[in-house]
């Protein structure tokens, strides 16, 4: 299902909000791409400016910001250039969004049939009756029980992961080539949260479409994702394949989010945390921004912003750690943990490579 | 790419942890919720410009108690109907004269007034000086409406904090009582209280009063049923404080907001009131004045002597726009979210 | 839905039984009668009179007799004008202050929602400062002082309309803006709030994640969800009208209601006054019950669940 075609590439993107206070940096030099049918997972705190990311990839961005440089490529077009005309003609139709609570996000006051409706009959001029027919299907798609009966419902009449499953149907039913999930669990219970993440995991499948999925919990992001980006203040820290991210992170920062996040085998009583707060980007400090909360930082950080690091073909990391000068630090405890399970998991990978291969041998006989 | 640089020697050296991890440290000072929207009212032109006409109107009104041009009832009426007259200014309108049957007349010298007698803004029908007047009208308008918001708010406050407090059926049955005394026209309240109360300043006061604490009770209630319900609140109840004691030290400061932003919209509401009974004839009766009487004295004449209508009006108009911008401000700098 | 409707009808009898009720033992506490403006009659005269009013019987078989009256469409004979009886009196006074109270709140509303409209749409523009600027201006500025404005410049000066009096639509112009215009401010107001809180909303976000304009957004999210509140200021705004009606009718000379109350209350003509309060009353009732019905139909969160609170 996955391809390396590159649909989407965000190059050096930079944005800055004009608040009353002062200008706010709040995407300083990010760049990352999305490869068709790829689920690429975007990883940080509250205010890391996730959101701000996907939301000029839908070129929704506030009034008050303003774009400092780089660009977006979508098929050959910068986002950040086209018209309101284009961009109308992209959203919901090219790329569409999820957002984080299904409680608010539905329209009160109109019957979700048309709600869902809706993006078919500006995009494609699909007839009422048709662009109906299809939403009762995709209402189906996306598991919503009794949907016949249901289709002029209000959004009041469902439950937060129903709604939720709207969300998605409105924007799936264009079969968008990028399908942006801002935080889509967050709001609901954990059962449901899973049951949501099976049908994003099982839609993609059947309509193959790209998933940027933004989110604060490392945890939800294991069972989802092909690639992980980490952003921290503005900034990507590290990216790389899933279990480069989860079993063999490179920066402090990736350490501090797995360490804090609960797992079967934790076995100390107390879940580790971050100490302080993301730095104010009214005025981001010299060089590396995580340096005040990072107990390996260097005298480096302070003076020089790290940059990317290369650890393999598709892992990144911007830490000075990484530089063949720097010391060699000991990281905490689970993240060494994780990095043995890293290279049982390779060696384990490349047995089952060659098991695999004798499988097929066998078959072929 | 960083091995291109050249970099210090020393550059990896790593920090001390002890010095360096000061994260917890928080930038901004840290205020209190008052300081916090005063911050905010500062900023916000328009309403500190209300405040400064606000303050200025409140000095003039209750310092003319003690320092007034004219006795504001003093008669005099070979000085009757004179137009407002300003020392060595020449302007028509300021000079003290009259359009009168077509040609401007020196109303001044018809009256046989000397050179040295102004009436800044004229006199009325009686020869009673109108700024003396105008003062002594804002200051019984204020009174009555500070005096009526006061009890409104006592009122209001304190039934909204028990019914909200107290719940179940005696919250039902007073939510019911509010919800019969909203089912009737305010004014038809009012004027039922004066008529049984005799017209007068105490009795516009307390029908004015008792008739629009129904608003900020429902706002109190429905503000104190979710307070109720938060952890500290709880924590106090399971601890065994007294309700009196949870409602004045727990409640009550939270409360605070929405008491003093209702407190603003309901002062320029009871100005109109009193304005608008004193106009129609059964509010404050002579001699003394308030901005409704005074009003409703221009109106008789309105078409030959317009002054006599016009300060009152613009004294009123300024005073209710002040108010109603000034209260705008605080409800925006008291609750962000409504602004942005 | 009938279960609510019932519901309200019977708190709607009750609360008018307690305003007929609470009217009828105030006004008897009153010292003024029917003789207050004849004391040169003998004695006799003056129990005639009474008997006339039915003033002699106990207090509580007045009580019964007027409750009784009353919900016949019977208020008793006024004390000011001996001859007429009160229903009379309101019956032949209420056109002139239905046909001014309607068309203020014709004036007042549909303005005002769009002007409130735009305010929020046009956030932090000119457009908006001007908005806000206008609707303070009609919160602040008393419908009694615009009156009097009104008949000055454009009766007075220009001579485009009728100073005062009552006869034709021109007449009805000036009272209409004047009580038109506090309406008018609150309605703006109101919508400008509903629809900034609207518009920085989640489901308009959605809505322009779908891909629609941004005038398609607000024609097709954002105006029904900020204008079905709208109706909830009705109830208000009524009373808003019916309380300026008294002193414009009186500026204007329109012989209205509430010109009439005025009138009573200076001639404390008490069966008069009794009558307006209940008139007024049941005017709002009515008013407030159909704004709630209008509103559960039109907001389905409410249509569906029956009345939440």
């Amino acid at each position: 299902m996955q391809s390396n075609e590159t649909i989407l590439a965000v190059n050096h993107l930079k944005i800055n909000f004009n608040t009353y206070a002062g200008k706010v940096k709040a995407i300083r030099d990010v760049s990352f791409d999305l490869k068709k049918g790829e689920t690429l997972a975007i990883v940080g705190e509250s205010g890391s400016g996730k959101t701000v990311t996907t939301r000029s990839i839908m070129g929704m961005l506030a009034n008050n910001a303003v774009v400092d440089g780089g660009n977006i490529q979508f098929h050959d077009k910068d986002v950040l250039k086209m018209s309101e005309r284009e961009l109308e003609n992209l959203r919901g139709a090219q790329i569409a969004q999820i957002f984080q609570d299904p409680m608010t996000s539905l329209d009160p006051t109109m019957r979700i049939g048309r709600q869902i409706a809706e993006p078919l009959m500006i995009h494609k001029g699909v007839k009422k009756e048709k662009a109906m027919a299809q939403a009762l299907e995709m209402m189906k798609l996306v598991g919503i029980t009794d949907a016949e009966n249901r289709i002029n419902d209000y959004p009041h009449q469902f439950s937060g992961g129903m709604r939720q499953r709207i969300v998605i149907a409105i924007a799936l039913i264009n079969y968008p080539e990028i399908l942006i999930a801002d935080e889509p669990t967050t709001a609901l219970d954990v059962t449901i949260q899973a049951q949501i993440l099976n049908l994003m995991r099982e839609l993609q499948d059947k309509i193959s479409t790209s998933i940027i999925f933004i989110t604060h919990d490392l945890g939800v992001v294991a069972g989802m994702a092909d690639r992980v980006a980490v952003m921290y203040a503005g900034k990507i820290v590290e990216y790389g394949t899933v279990d480069e991210i989860f079993y063999n992170p490179k920066h402090p920062y990736t350490w501090g989010l797995l360490s804090s996040m609960p797992t079967l085998d934790t076995n100390s009583a107390e879940l580790a945390s971050i100490p302080g707060t993301p730095p104010d980007l009214l005025d981001p400090p010299k060089g590396d921004a995580f340096a005040p909360r990072n107990p390996y930082a260097l005298k480096i950080d302070t003076e020089q912003e790290p940059p990317f690091f290369k650890v393999s073909d598709t892992h990144y990391a911007a830490t000075w750690l990484l530089h063949p000068d720097a010391p060699k630090v000991t990281p905490p405890d689970q993240i060494i943990k994780r990095q043995e399970k890293f290279a049982e998991m390779q060696k384990a990978a490349l047995a089952k490579a060659q098991h695999h291969q004798i499988e097929e041998e066998e078959e072929q006989q | 790419m960083a091995d291109e640089v050249k970099l210090p020697a020393d550059s990896f050296e790593p920090l001390d942890k002890s010095k360096h991890l000061d994260s917890e440290k928080i930038a901004a000072p840290n205020l209190t919720f008052m300081q916090d929207a005063w911050r905010r009212l500062k900023k916000n032109k328009s309403a500190i410009v209300a405040m400064i006409i606000l303050i200025i109107f409140f000095v003039l009104a209750f310092g003319s108690a003690f320092f007034s041009p004219h006795n504001p009832n003093a008669v005099n009426p070979q000085f009757a109907n004179l137009p407002p007259k300003w020392p060595g200014i020449n302007i028509n309108g300021i000079n003290g004269t009259l359009v009168q049957a077509g040609s401007r007349v020196n109303a001044y010298q018809a009256a046989g007034a000397g050179a040295g007698v102004h009436y800044w803004l004229g006199t009325d029908y009686l020869g009673r000086d109108m700024l003396s007047r105008i003062l002594f009208g804002t200051r019984i308008s204020l009174t009555v409406a500070i005096v009526a918001t006061a009890v409104d708010l006592l009122i209001g406050v304190t039934f909204g904090l028990f019914s909200g407090w107290k719940g179940g059926w005696v919250d039902n049955f007073m939510q019911r009582v509010i919800e019969i005394i909203m089912s009737i026209p305010t004014l038809v309240v009012v004027v039922l209280l004066i008529l049984i109360l005799k017209p007068g300043m105490m009795s516009i006061t307390l029908a004015i009063a008792f008739s629009s604490w129904t608003t900020m009770a429902r706002l109190i209630r429905a503000q104190t049923l979710e307070l109720k319900e938060q952890e500290y609140v709880l924590a106090a109840k399971t601890l065994g404080e007294s309700s009196i004691k949870v409602a004045f030290k727990h409640l009550l400061p939270n409360l605070s907001s929405i008491i003093i932003i209702q407190t603003m919209f309901t002062i320029p509401s009871a100005i109109f009131f009193e304005a608008f009974l004193s106009f129609v004839g059964i509010g404050i009766s002579a001699p003394q004045a308030s901005l409704g009487t005074l009003l409703n004295d221009g109106q008789k004449n309105f078409q030959f002597l317009p002054y006599q209508m016009w300060y009152p009006a613009i004294v009123l108009s300024l005073i209710m726009i002040a108010f109603n911008i000034f209260a705008d401000g605080l409800r925006d700098a008291f609750d962000p979210q409504t602004k942005e | 839905m009938a279960k609510y409707l019932l519901k309200r009808i019977f708190y709607l009898l009750l609360t008018l039984f307690i305003v007929i009720t609470v009217t009828f033992f105030l006004m008897k506490l009153l010292p003024g009668t029917p003789l207050q403006n004849q004391q040169k009659l003998s004695p006799a005269q003056q129990h005639l009179i009474l008997k006339q009013y039915g003033l002699t019987k106990p207090v509580w078989q007045q009580y019964l007799i007027y409750v009784g009256g009353v919900f016949q469409g019977n208020f008793g004979t006024s004390f000011q004008f001996s001859d007429q009886p009160v229903s009379y009196l309101i019956s032949s006074r209420i056109g002139p202050s239905l046909l001014l109270g309607i068309q203020a709140m014709i004036l007042g509303v549909i303005p005002g929602i769009l002007v409130g409209a735009l305010g929020a749409i046009k956030k932090n523009t000119w457009v908006d400062t001007t908005t806000t600027i206008v609707s303070i201006l009609g919160i602040s500025i008393p419908s009694f002082v615009l009156a009097v404005l009104l008949q000055y410049f454009v009766g007075l000066k220009l001579h485009l309309l009728p100073i005062a009096d009552w006869g034709g639509f021109a007449y009805t112009v000036l009272p209409t803006i004047a009580l038109a215009a506090s309406p008018f401010a609150d309605t703006a107001r109101f919508t400008r709030t509903e629809m900034v809180d609207v518009l920085n909303s989640d489901y308009i976000e959605l809505a322009t994640a779908k891909g629609l304009s941004k005038w398609g957004v607000i024609y097709h999210h954002a105006l029904r969800n900020s204008l079905i509140p709208v109706v909830t200021i009705i109830g208000p705004l009524a009373v808003n009208i019916m309380t300026g009606s008294m002193v414009i009718e009186n500026i204007f000379s329109i012989p209205g209601i509430g010109e009439q109350f005025v009138k009573s209350i200076l001639t404390n003509d008490y069966p008069t006054i009794m009558a307006v309060t209940i008139v007024y009353s049941v005017m709002l009732m009515v008013v407030l019950l159909i704004t709630d019905i209008v509103y559960g139909i039109i907001d389905p969160r409410i249509r569906i669940s029956g009345k939440s609170n």
